[in-house]
């Protein structure tokens, strides 16, 4: 048994190291973003809401969400996010219309209510970052992580105006804003786990101990082994 | 109470099944971690019903709903996203319970007679859940619910002459769309859970009937007291109630981990590609069914087309779940358990174990010659398990049996 065992630990690992060889295709950098951290979040949303949501919508989501759960009064969402929307309970499209969307870009930019689960917050984190003058393309620049992108660089008077760190904080935030836009239940979530998981602790202690009473018929009691 | 009790069993025989079936039902008292997951089977079983309910409450089954309906369900409904989760991580739950189940029928031999019919029971059980969870996949209408569904049901599609009618006729259209989804979400919600509600009763009426098989694999009724109570058989309730009830806190720890902390196990459990909604234009680069189908979709593609037609695939894939219902007169071994089994048995189970774990992994990963040769291999080795069993459980030196239970 135990050589077997041996050899089952063996594939295992095998498999796993295989599994993230052939998921590295191209270098991703680490996002290293944090839900929890609610400055970021509400730098996110208006980084978001002024950069991105001219073109992109986010029809998932909706404005009183985004201020309920980053903390901010419908008031400030009002008058700083909402551009496109009248009343804070719509969910946020685009001011775009389809048709001249498709005209420019060669098609509809594709909501991004769900990006960070397809992609993957480390994808949007690079991807952002990835821009490169290429004077072949439309608007004079191409992308390492989706080549022949059709976005131009949105986020290029910010690259401008700040430092390296500074524009890859920026993005993070981006990334961190739109990693709530994909599951905001995820905030709930995360703070929600641990006490459930103390709750089923205890009882597993309480339900064990209550087990172990019972069990002293098996081991010595009315139900101990028999001949 | 007394009084009650009797005008009941006058008119329904509630003490008499409840002395049969629990607290006169005797469980062998050599149980050990393996005997956790039937238990834990039906606890999921009535989680997924529970939550299904729910969730049928909020989903739309139209094609050009269904996947907002979803989002709706994750951000709008109150603790949908909850509900959401332990249905879809559930599903995942359910399969590794069951497969950890059936490694246990392996291990102890606990197939063989008199517990063939309980073992078909069981076989059928599974091929029907694997059908559910293939149409749960379906229905959120993401990428991989849309081009899953076109592989899975283009099989039937290589059926010789009548495959191209056999097709329309299952889907209601020339393609997978609105009237698939609204039938297999009918079949989901309905159908399936009937039958395995219905099969798992009969699987407990067929156990309960010959018996549990311990891990020692000797049977506890050829060994009674005067009073006709096993010797080494205990009541099932209250020591194994009580027993079980710890074991489900314990496994809802992990999966409620497993929920709050990585609820799509970074797409295993939720394909990163079933975020994006289903586009009949837009085939994904890759795909690949969820993780517990994988091991058959790799039988599928390691048996090159014949004649241009992919039918032998699918028959092999028949093969691989239809030659489990053989397996109890398959093994010709005079004892039941891995323990006094003899070194062959203990080897082939092995090299079945990896071969099936290698299939499964195989299924997730793009086809390359590499993958392709060794799908094949782990193929192979995986049918040489049944077809060799005759042979390798009738030679080699068994160990000698005990006549009451080891603890």
């Amino acid at each position: 048994m135990k050589t077997i065992k041996l050899i089952f630990l063996a594939v295992f690992l095998t498999t796993i190291s295989f599994g993230s060889l052939a998921a590295s295709k191209t270098h991703l950098d680490h996002a290293d973003t944090d839900i929890m951290d609610a400055a970021s979040l509400q730098n996110g949303a208006k980084l978001f809401m002024n950069y991105c949501s001219g073109c992109h919508a986010i029809s998932f989501m909706r404005y009183n969400r985004i201020g309920k759960d980053l903390g901010l009064s419908n008031k400030l969402i009002t008058e700083n996010l909402m551009f496109a929307g009248s009343k804070t309970g719509e969910t946020i499209t685009t001011a775009m219309p389809e048709g001249a969307a498709s005209e420019w870009f060669g098609g509809v930019p594709p909501d991004l209510s769900l990006v960070s689960r397809s992609k993957g917050t480390d994808w949007i984190y690079t991807y952002l970052r990835s821009f490169y003058d290429d004077e072949s393309r439309i608007f004079g620049v191409n992308n390492k992580v989706l080549v022949n992108a059709s976005m131009p660089d949105a986020l290029w008077s910010l690259r401008e105006s700040q430092s390296e760190a500074e524009f890859d904080n920026s993005v993070r935030d981006i990334t961190n804003f739109l990693d709530y836009v994909g599951e905001p239940a995820k905030l709930i979530r995360l703070q929600l786990g641990k006490w459930v998981l103390l709750f089923l602790s205890i009882l597993f202690v309480l339900v064990y101990l209550l087990k172990k009473e019972y069990w002293k018929d098996v081991k010595y009691g009315i139900w101990r082994p028999r001949d | 109470m007394k009084n009650k009790q009797s005008w009941i069993d006058q008119r329904f025989p509630l003490s008499k099944v409840w002395n049969e079936h629990l607290a006169e039902y005797y469980t062998p008292r050599n149980f050990n971690f393996w005997y956790f997951f039937g238990g834990l089977a039906i606890l999921m079983l009535g989680m997924q019903l529970l939550t299904g309910i729910f969730l049928t409450m909020h989903f739309k089954p139209d094609s050009a709903n269904a996947f907002a309906s979803v989002e709706y369900i994750m951000r709008d409904v109150e603790w949908g996203w909850l509900v959401r989760y332990l249905h879809s991580t559930g599903a995942s739950a359910f399969f590794v319970v069951i497969y950890l189940h059936m490694y246990r029928a392996l291990l102890y031999g606990s197939y063989k007679g008199p517990r063939e019919l309980l073992w078909i029971l069981g076989m059928i059980l599974y091929i029907a859940l694997m059908a559910e969870a293939f149409f749960g996949y379906v229905l959120p209408w993401g990428q991989m619910s849309f081009w899953g569904a076109q592989v899975i049901i283009s099989l039937f599609g290589s059926v010789p002459v009548v495959g191209p009618d056999l097709l329309v006729w299952l889907l209601g259209d020339y393609a997978v769309g609105d009237a698939a989804l609204n039938r297999f979400f009918s079949l989901h919600v309905i159908a399936l859970p009937l039958v395995l509600v219905v099969l798992v009763f009969l699987h407990l009426v067929a156990l309960h009937h010959v018996g549990s098989n311990n891990p020692d694999g000797i049977e506890i009724k050829q060994n009674k007291d005067k009073d006709g109570i096993p010797k080494d058989g205990i009541p099932f309730h209250p020591y194994f109630t009580i027993k079980d009830s710890m074991v489900v806190v314990g496994f809802l720890w992990i999966l409620c981990a497993v929920i709050f902390y990585a609820p799509a196990l970074n797409g295993y459990f939720l394909e990163h590609a079933n975020f994006v909604e289903a586009n009949p234009l837009k085939t994904p680069e890759h795909i690949a069914p969820l993780w517990y189908l994988t091991p058959f979709y790799s039988v599928l593609r390691a048996i090159p087309p014949l004649f241009g037609s992919q039918f032998p695939g699918v028959l092999a894939m028949g093969a691989a779940l239809v030659i489990f219902f053989a397996l109890p007169w398959l093994d010709r071994s005079p004892v039941k358990s891995i323990r006094y089994r003899s070194p062959y048995y203990k080897w082939a189970l092995g090299i079945f174990v990896i071969s099936f774990i290698m299939l499964g992994w195989l299924g997730v990963q793009p086809v390359t010659p590499v993958n392709a040769l060794l799908a094949r291999v782990f193929t192979t080795l995986y049918f040489a398990f049944f077809i060799l069993m005759p042979w390798y459980t009738s030679i080699g030196k068994t160990k000698e049996l005990p006549t009451r239970v080891t603890e």
